[in-house]
């Protein structure tokens, strides 16, 4: 009997659990997790501290799942060391386990730059529950009214509007010369810079957090600029890098960030996968090997990798940064390469600047490879489709952005397909 | 035909009074049809969600909310789970999945109307050209 052990409980882990229980209803399967409880969103932690999600549905997966699917779940388990020789994971408790196949899914942990006093109490990172109830609890024992976030990426800015929502003024301080860059184009960043504004939010652009003062506890930054702002909370929103610490000198292969794998998911020992954003894939827009952290392609790995672990050979087809987020009330989506410019490359775009509505589609040798919605996100997916796809788009270039556009203007193969379910992510 | 009696009666399928002419007079606001239909000069056709097998939206649902019924396999939403995030709208590659109207904003989607027999698109479409198809596997 085949035993698997799963370290991490996101979405790659979970979607392992799922394929590796279709193909193998006998094997064992043990998930670790270092958080208290397993199957919980993190990407939700931002909408429990802005009161719009309960603590009850925190959970994606509910705890049945893992007796339906027979995992034995361990929470609490931090893995602090993998002998490929052996086949034994050690965990920081002291207890180790055996595998026959092991997957790594250990996702991201958030950046921390060399900041004098970052050490100081009142500076939080955010990406964990553990981290929300810190957070809450401080900010309600000290009455915080005003704070700063450092980094204008898509954490940086969901922490923002929970904080706002909370009734304290929040000042962003982003080192690009505009929010959102490493995600959407430079209109869509001025539109949602502008709604931030309106609602009372400080953008401060092209600066950083060179100091952080006080005592024992936070009492206000300094900028590079040289801007000081008084403030008992500081949120470090930079990045997450892949969580890979534990995995030294163990013999799998990192590349510069995250763990090499293969189109099965397979590291570079052979009973050793990786999943989600600890890994470094092929981004298909641009043909580069790197972390692409974000949850559809987490849940599409941890897919492949679990199918392959359990014996049904399929083949990842690689993945497309992409990203869904409302905020400021204006619902906005990017996929694929949205900043690129150049003699080969078309741009199509509609603006209604009176309802904050932008969308931006860029077409390089007859494909789509980007497009960009803001405040209307309607069929937004047709668009996600035409890219994945590489879908020749030159006989109804003219009507992509019409009014009426939609599938019926697709070439019918296309079509035919898209019914007939045969356009995944993976190939047997 | 491309008469979008199916839309109408979506609608009032998914409204408060269940009765057409009060929800096209007084409901605010009105739910959106989770059927869409589409026309291109003499072309036209309805779509709404096909219930994928590998469903797209079920695998970049940051909450849970989306969701295969294990009994009959159809897609439904959680409406209590969703919180607005728009992935899905973001991976559908038929465009079937919608900003909702009422109440909280969530995802809307086809629900095969599961408190009546026949979906509301397919009994009022009066060209036959909807009907419901049980596939088994």
């Amino acid at each position: 009997m085949m035993r698997y052990v799963i370290i991490g409980a996101g979405p790659a882990g979970l979607a392992a659990v799922e394929a590796i229980r279709e193909v193998d209803v006998e094997g064992e399967i043990a998930l670790l997790t270092m958080e208290d409880v397993p199957a919980y969103s993190k990407p939700l932690i931002t909408y429990l501290l802005g009161k719009k999600v309960q603590e009850k549905n925190m959970l994606y997966r509910t705890r049945e799942f893992f007796d339906e699917h027979r995992v034995e779940v361990r929470t609490g388990a931090e893995v602090v060391r993998v002998d490929t020789d052996s086949n034994m994971v050690y965990l920081k408790n002291g207890e180790s386990l055996s595998y026959d196949r092991l997957l790594i899914a250990t996702g991201g942990a958030p950046f921390k730059p060399p900041i004098e006093g970052l050490e100081k109490e009142g500076v939080f990172t955010f990406t964990r529950w553990c981290d929300e109830k810190d957070m809450a609890e401080y900010i309600e024992r000290n009455g915080v009214h005003e704070a700063v976030v450092l980094g204008g990426g898509l954490i940086g800015l969901k922490t923002t509007e929970a904080l706002m929502e909370l009734g304290i003024k929040v000042h962003i301080v982003e080192l690009a010369d505009r929010i959102l860059a490493a995600t959407f184009d430079k209109k869509a960043s001025e539109i949602i810079t502008r709604a931030l504004e309106r609602e009372g939010c400080e953008v401060h652009t092209n600066d950083t957090v060179v100091q952080v003062k006080g005592g024992k506890r936070i009492s206000r930054v300094i900028l590079k600029s040289g801007k000081e702002i008084k403030t008992r909370l500081l949120v470090v929103a930079i990045g997450v890098t892949p969580n890979v610490g534990f995995l030294r000198d163990s013999g799998v292969r990192l590349g510069r960030r995250g763990i090499m794998v293969d189109d099965r998911m397979r590291t570079s020992i052979s009973n050793i996968y990786a999943a989600g954003d600890c890994t470094e894939v092929l981004d298909e827009s641009t043909g580069e090997w790197r972390t692409i952290a974000i949850w559809p392609i987490a849940s599409a790995q941890g897919k492949v990798a679990g199918y392959n672990m359990a014996g049904r050979e399929v083949r990842y087809q690689g993945g497309i940064p992409m990203n869904s987020v409302e905020l400021a009330g204006i619902p906005t989506i990017s996929v694929g390469c949205t900043n690129v410019e150049g003699d080969d490359v078309e741009i199509l775009k509609y603006e209604d600047p009176s309802s904050s509505v932008y969308k931006k589609l860029v077409i390089k040798n007859n494909k789509l490879i980007g497009a960009v919605f803001v405040g209307d996100i309607d069929r937004a997916g047709i668009y996600t489709g035409l890219i994945t796809h590489g879908v020749d788009v030159s006989t109804f270039k003219d009507a992509l952005l019409d009014e009426g556009f939609g599938l019926i203007y697709l070439p019918k193969e296309y079509r035919k397909k898209l019914i007939e379910g045969e356009l995944k992510v993976w190939l047997e | 035909m491309g008469c979008r009696l199916c839309e109408i009666h979506c609608i009032t399928a998914h409204s408060k009074s269940k009765n057409i002419i009060k929800v096209f007079r007084y409901e605010v606001p009105q739910p959106v049809p989770s059927v869409i239909v589409e026309e291109k000069e003499y072309t036209t056709f309805a779509i709404q969600c096909r219930h994928c097998e590998d469903a797209p939206c079920i695998q970049a649902c940051i909450t849970g909310a989306m969701h295969r019924d294990p009994d009959t396999n159809a897609v439904h939403v959680d409406h209590e789970k969703c919180v607005g995030c728009w992935m899905c709208i973001m991976v559908c590659p038929f465009g079937a999945i919608q900003r909702g109207t009422v109440e909280k904003k969530v995802a809307s989607k086809c629900d095969l109307c599961v408190d009546r027999e026949i979906p509301a698109c397919v009994e009022n479409c009066p060209n036959e050209a909807l009907v419901l198809v049980e596939v088994s596997e």
